[in-house]
């Protein structure tokens, strides 16, 4: 539920010192939480893992609180969730999940917690004007300090196979070529909690962070699309 | 802690498990005495595993029977997931599923607190069992329906219902104890529980020393006749040098306790091997350092438990509840 397929109406490459030129610094957001909200998050992405058993594993990569994009499998709605809480704490407060503003706005709770707790970036996928792609919002929100959780299909897989990668991906990492991207891959979290159900079966879940990647120069955006998706499908082992 | 029999049964594992510690740490200090450096590694992570186990055992019996059910009812719903886990279900299996984790699960240990053996003895393999098979079919998935039921009802048996007959043993009245004293109780789950635990050692190593036939080579690549037979006779002996420990058994029943606790404990290791080669996994999961997934920790109790409370019913006299 990222980025669109919509086309991208300039294709000019930001460096983080342009963004920092052209937006006002967007407030520094794991001060400026109130500490119920911290609290909550602690919280939060403990009962996470211990809910959904996650487990994290890092393949040849590392945890860091450098810019990245973390690209994941999108099987169930709590991955953002416990994508954000499998990372160490310290990387946590800096990232933020991009999420569906129709199902995270809905309700007292959701939006609390989207918005004040794990502070998710909410794209609302039914109203989306030329002049305000996702991509450059997800960018501007990002600013130069946030790390961006994104699911580059663009919506759950209903059968559990990861499918094709949206644009969003490619337009994300032409217009930053120095964020770092991440591949996660999610494991059994459909079966904690699938499509259609609300109530979750506590099994034990996998969460594998993979190397970083980049656009190469020059690359094609569907050779791109199907390296990255590679690089997802290469952590089920 | 009030009696000399537990203080020596404490003493002597603390010294037991010392003196081993020490021997782990002196043999990884000196890497040159010709043994295999991943053993040690193996023996000092086992170690670190049963130090752990110790004191969460010490802490739970000295908070009393309560926090011991809840243990072990956290222990059964930790295996229970890691069982469920690794078994494929669909997504018609899922409301059903909720309900054995979220109900069936807790209210079964909550029974065996409230010694309601009359109720908790036929709650899972009855009641859960007719819950399971009917919400299955009322969620319209018939696909392979009973293989499917049967797995979670297996996963409900052996993690627990069969692991609470260990806590159980709590709530037998024993000759000579007054209602209040639980010690002997505690003794008897200890002597349980040591005893599966020293089976599984011997079994590996007597396999190790003098196995040659294997009970199942598809099942099992390092579970033999001979590491069978070996425990069972070292178990049973250590048995009847712990008797006394045990508070309502006579020698010779304390010997008969420790050869069925070890064939169950072997029983209960090459049912879970067998599931596990189906999966094609080898651990469970990675809880305890070295020591695999609770359910492979757990895999003897499981089946060693309801026979030994059994048992211990028999050789007490006593109608339970």
């Amino acid at each position: 539920m990222t980025a669109s397929a919509l086309p991208v109406e300039d294709d000019v490459m930001l460096s983080p010192a342009d963004i920092a030129a052209k937006e006002p610094a967007p407030p520094p957001r794991p001060s400026g939480r109130s500490p119920l909200c911290r609290v909550a998050g602690l919280g939060l992405a403990g009962l996470a893992r211990l809910l959904a058993g996650a487990s994290a594993r890092w393949i040849a990569s590392q945890p860091d609180t450098c810019q990245r994009v973390y690209f994941a499998n999108h099987t169930s709605h709590l991955d953002a969730l416990v994508v954000w809480a499998s990372l160490p704490q310290a990387v946590r407060e800096l990232t933020r999940p991009v999420a569906a503003k129709d199902y995270w706005s809905r309700g007292f709770v959701r939006r609390w917690l989207a918005e004040e707790v794990f502070d998710a970036i909410l794209i609302d996928r039914t109203d989306i004007k030329v002049h305000q792609s996702p991509v450059d919002m997800m960018l501007r929100e990002a600013g130069t300090t946030h790390s961006l959780i994104v699911f580059p299909e663009g919506g759950r897989s209903v059968t559990g196979e990861v499918g094709e990668f949206k644009s969003g991906l490619y337009y994300l990492a032409k217009k930053r070529p120095d964020l770092e991207l991440i591949p996660v891959h999610i494991d059994n979290l459909n079966r904690v909690l699938p499509r259609g159900e609300f109530l979750p079966v506590p099994l034990l879940s996998c969460i594998s962070f993979g190397p970083p990647m980049w656009l190469e120069r020059g690359e094609a955006k569907l050779d791109f699309l199907a390296r990255a998706r590679r690089a997802l499908l290469a952590l089920k082992e | 802690m009030n009696d000399n029999r537990t203080v020596a049964l404490v003493a002597g594992v603390l010294a037991l498990l010392t003196a081993a510690t020490a021997v782990g740490q002196f043999l990884k200090r000196h890497p040159d005495r010709g043994l295999d450096p991943a053993a040690i590694r193996a023996f000092n992570n086992r170690l670190r595993g049963w130090w752990i186990l110790c004191t969460v055992l010490a802490a739970a019996f000295w908070l009393g029977t309560t926090a011991t059910v809840v243990l072990f009812g956290f222990v059964s719903f930790w295996a229970l997931r890691e069982f469920i886990t690794l078994t494929p279900t669909r997504k018609g299996d899922h409301r059903a599923l909720f309900w054995v984790f979220f109900l069936f699960t807790p209210l079964h240990y909550v029974l065996v607190g409230l010694n309601r053996y009359d109720v908790f003895s036929v709650f899972l393999p009855v009641y859960a069992t007719l819950f399971v098979l009917a919400r299955v079919a009322f969620a319209g998935d018939y696909k392979r329906f009973l293989e499917r039921t049967a797995k979670i009802q297996a996963g409900l048996v052996v993690c627990v219902y069969c692991l609470s007959f260990a806590p159980a043993l709590l709530q037998i009245p024993i000759a000579g104890a007054s209602d209040a004293d639980r010690t002997g109780n505690f003794r008897l789950l200890f002597f349980l529980i040591l005893l599966v635990q020293f089976a599984d050692c011997m079994q590996y190593v007597w396999s190790r020393m003098l196995g040659q036939r294997l009970v199942a080579s598809a099942v099992s690549s390092n579970r033999t006749w001979e590491g069978l037979l070996g425990s069972a006779t070292s178990t049973a002996l250590l048995a009847a040098a712990l008797w006394w420990a045990a508070p309502p058994f006579q020698l010779w029943q304390a010997t008969l306790a420790g050869l069925v606790i070890a064939v169950m404990g072997f029983a209960g290791g090459m049912t879970m091997s067998a599931i596990k080669r189906d999966r094609g996994v080898k651990d469970y999961g990675t809880l305890v350092v070295g020591h695999g997934g609770v359910l492979d920790r757990i895999d003897s109790m499981c089946f060693a438990a309801p026979v030994f409370y059994h048992i211990t019913l028999l050789v007490t006299g006593v109608r339970p509840g």
